[in-house]
């Protein structure tokens, strides 16, 4: 076991796939001499050369278009968005071309490419900086969207993302990228455990509370603040997005009987309301209350300032779980509305 | 080669550079602009088959002898034969759609002629003779119109991606490919065919600036065909379209595109260019789209029947016959091989076309992932326990049966 970073266990990962396969090949802005503006792709041009990674010029679609030719050519790009916002660039690109070119020639043609994606907020950033997108590309046939909470995941999805024949959206939770932990970089890959699975990190009774990616970490604290109030929370981590771990999910909600979902996206046609209407529609006869969602709001991510209302955090969180306990918490205030605008 | 046709310069007569701010406004107005003649466009063969003197493509049609140009106008006649039959078979209500193309033939058949089968094309829609000469099979061209698939043929048994309807995204792949091939140390040229509408989309752009930074071996390869549906291309372009791509960095000609010698032998240049390590290089096609821009549109609701009429004085298989005819080639019995040929090819693009089955129900849920996906596999067999529910019609069983396989049935070049 090592202890490492999550941006350096990515790193790390990237560094055994570069070095594991010489079709793999790094594409993006700045993650050259720079090593990447977080760092990930640190040295990995020094020691793979710049042909293996490439320093794009700065336009969006151009880098995923070039990986879909590059992939025809028998290439495994694995490129990188510099920021979550950056992606509407080549929004196009992805969901019209890298997401279908599969099904469109009947298999014929696979695109093995990985996006790499930091994404979300907390770091004080400017506009366009900490975006959460992943629901546009979990809506998308023909895409996986995966995204690591710990060091050990960081490492072994990014690993798991470059060898699937698919294209994988691989979103970073950047304001985790120094968060430490252990990893066991000997282990083969063929050992983890599949990439679609979702994972229980804490055990409970009570209640699941359904986390991804950077707010991981939060819920594992809300667990450990309501087991000093006698509320046993399940913390499950989803790991990946879509497609999603139906099964795991119900398990634990056929235990608790009450679920909670939390992600810093904006909650409308989030991936809360998916995961809340699919267990619904597996758990209903379970389910002690309504499916309750702990999201960002509808509005565009507000300036620094502001964010720390934006995010949800432990206190929203527990609030949530008040709700689903069908204690007080917000929910008059939810509920109570008599019209709807 | 010069890194810019001279012709295409800035100050060409009647070009909006070179004229008044009076006249800029009025060609702003009227977007039929002046570089909607074909006056500036390099050729060797001008429109009344008359071979004319171009110091500068002619060395790269030296190989084309008597024998090969009849070659050339073999299979000019016989996709203009296919055209006519894809129109037919969809107002016949066995295609959807089809998108016809009428007077481009010099252009395609030009090009794809001068590329070498380890080359790899990415077309757009109405590559359908392109497609031809790279070797897709007859059903190739009509299966994805009749809603049978979304693309026609194997692109690695013909080199050629499927045809793209997002406008100029193929421009990149072509250029992603070529840097594959600069990665493998090859020396096969990825090929870009797209449209003058397309030269407005970001997407070209940037494969312009992709293929110049790291000078990729990619040729774009731009039909103006003079309209985008109904927007001329005044709308898309104040100058000659080949100028843009000097400012790229990337070298171009402006060649007459229904002069399909002169095509042949500006593809070949920027083939040997590429091949060579000289990078990418720009070719724009001057020609005319003479039909509509698919069969769901009306062309006489924008176009002026004049312009229809200048262009059809520049038909690019008329003239190759009138070169023909004046080498003594066009002999009764080539005349009656080619339209055998042509008839032939018709006659098997609409028997195949109308055989083409319906995909059994399940395959719906085929190949949208390479790897099991959990989502998907429990919607397949949702829906695969739904359909039980029906008495199965006559026939139904086998098609059930069939549900693995019949896209490969179907397909295209397989």
């Amino acid at each position: 076991m090592t202890v490492m970073t999550l941006g350096g266990a990515i790193n790390a990962g990237l560094r055994a796939a570069l070095a594991g396969d010489e079709k793999v090949m790094l594409m993006g802005e700045d993650i050259g001499a720079l090593g990447g503006v977080y760092r990930i792709t640190d040295k990995l041009q020094a020691e793979f050369g710049p042909r293996r990674v490439v320093d794009t010029p700065l336009a969006e679609a151009g880098i995923l278009g070039t990986a879909v030719g590059l992939a025809f050519r028998g290439y495994r790009p694995v490129v990188e968005i510099q920021f979550d916002g950056f992606i509407y660039p080549a929004f196009d690109q992805i969901v019209s071309q890298v997401s279908r070119m599969h099904a469109r020639t009947e298999g014929a043609v696979t695109l093995p490419i990985t996006i790499r994606v930091p994404f979300g907020g907390g770091i004080g950033s400017a506009e366009h900086h900490s975006e959460s997108p992943e629901a546009y590309f979990a809506h998308t046939p023909g895409l996986r969207v995966i995204s690591p909470s710990t060091p050990q995941d960081a490492f072994t999805m990014i690993q798991q993302a470059i060898a699937c024949s698919d294209p994988v959206l691989f979103f970073e939770p950047k304001r985790r990228y120094h968060v430490k932990g252990e990893v066991d970089i000997d282990r083969p890959l063929a050992d983890a455990a599949p990439m679609g699975g979702a994972h229980v990190v804490v055990p409970g009774t009570d209640v699941t509370l359904v986390a991804y990616g950077p707010l991981v970490a939060t819920a594992r604290d809300a667990a450990t603040a309501a087991l000093a109030e006698g509320v046993s929370i399940e913390v499950v981590d989803l790991r990946s997005l879509a497609p999603l771990d139906l099964e795991t999910l119900a398990a634990s909600v056929q235990k608790t009987g009450r679920l909670v979902i939390t992600h810093e996206a904006s909650g409308a046609g989030g991936l809360g309301a998916e995961v809340a209407a699919s267990i619904t529609e597996r758990c209903f006869e379970y389910l002690e209350h309504a499916p309750v969602r702990v999201t960002g709001f509808g509005v565009p991510y507000p300036p620094a300032k502001l964010e720390r209302h934006y995010l949800p955090d432990l206190d929203r969180i527990m609030d949530g779980v008040d709700r689903a306990l069908g204690r007080f918490g917000s929910e008059t205030a939810v509920l109570g509305s008599e019209v709807t605008r | 080669m010069a890194d810019q046709n001279p012709e295409s310069g800035s100050t060409e007569p009647g070009s909006p550079a070179a004229s008044s701010p009076e006249q800029d406004a009025a060609t702003r107005a009227d977007t039929a602009p002046a570089i909607a003649d074909d006056e500036t466009a390099a050729r060797l063969l001008n429109a009344a088959g008359e071979r004319v003197p171009n110091a500068e493509l002619e060395p790269w049609a030296s190989e084309l002898d008597a024998e090969a140009i009849g070659g050339l106008y073999r299979d000019m006649v016989v996709v203009r034969r296919l055209d006519a039959e894809g129109i037919a078979l969809q107002r016949q209500g066995q295609l959807g759609l089809w998108p016809p193309l009428l007077g481009q033939e010099a252009a395609q058949i030009g090009s794809a002629r001068a590329l070498r089968a380890d080359d790899f094309v990415f077309s757009s829609y109405r590559e359908m003779a392109v497609a031809w000469v790279r070797g897709a099979r007859p059903e190739g061209l009509t299966r994805a119109w009749r809603g049978i698939s979304a693309s026609g043929w194997d692109p690695f048994t013909v080199n050629m991606a499927p045809m793209q309807v997002i406008i100029g995204a193929q421009s990149l792949h072509a250029t992603g490919y070529a840097l594959g091939i600069q990665n493998d140390g090859a020396d096969a040229v990825a090929v870009a065919y797209f449209g003058d509408g397309a030269t407005s989309e970001g997407d070209v752009n940037e494969a312009m600036v992709f293929a110049a930074s790291f000078q990729a071996p990619v040729i774009f390869f731009c039909q103006n065909n003079h309209w985008a549906i109904s927007e001329p291309v005044g709308l898309q372009a104040h100058r000659a379209i080949s100028d843009r791509a000097p400012g790229f960095g990337i070298p171009s000609m402006r060649v007459d595109g229904n002069d399909v010698l002169a095509v042949f032998a500006a593809m070949r240049s920027a083939l040997d260019r590429a091949r060579n390590g000289g990078g990418p290089t720009f070719i724009e096609a001057v020609t005319y789209r003479m039909g509509p821009h698919t069969t769901a549109d009306d062309p006489t609701r924008y176009r002026d029947p004049a312009e229809l009429e200048l262009w059809a004085g520049r038909d690019p298989i008329r003239r190759v016959e009138a070169l023909l005819r004046g080498m003594g080639a066009f002999t009764p019995e080539f005349e009656q091989q080619v339209a055998d040929a042509a008839d032939t090819a018709a006659a098997e693009l609409r028997a195949v076309t109308i055989a083409l089955k319906d995909p059994a129900p399940l395959s719906v849920f085929d190949h949208v992932y390479a790897e099991p996906h959990t989502a998907l596999e429990r919607e397949r067999e949702q829906y695969r326990v739904y359909l039980e529910q029906f008495e199965p019609p006559e026939g139904a069983v086998q098609a059930a049966d069939d549900a693995e396989s019949t896209s490969a049935d179907n397909g295209g070049a397989r």
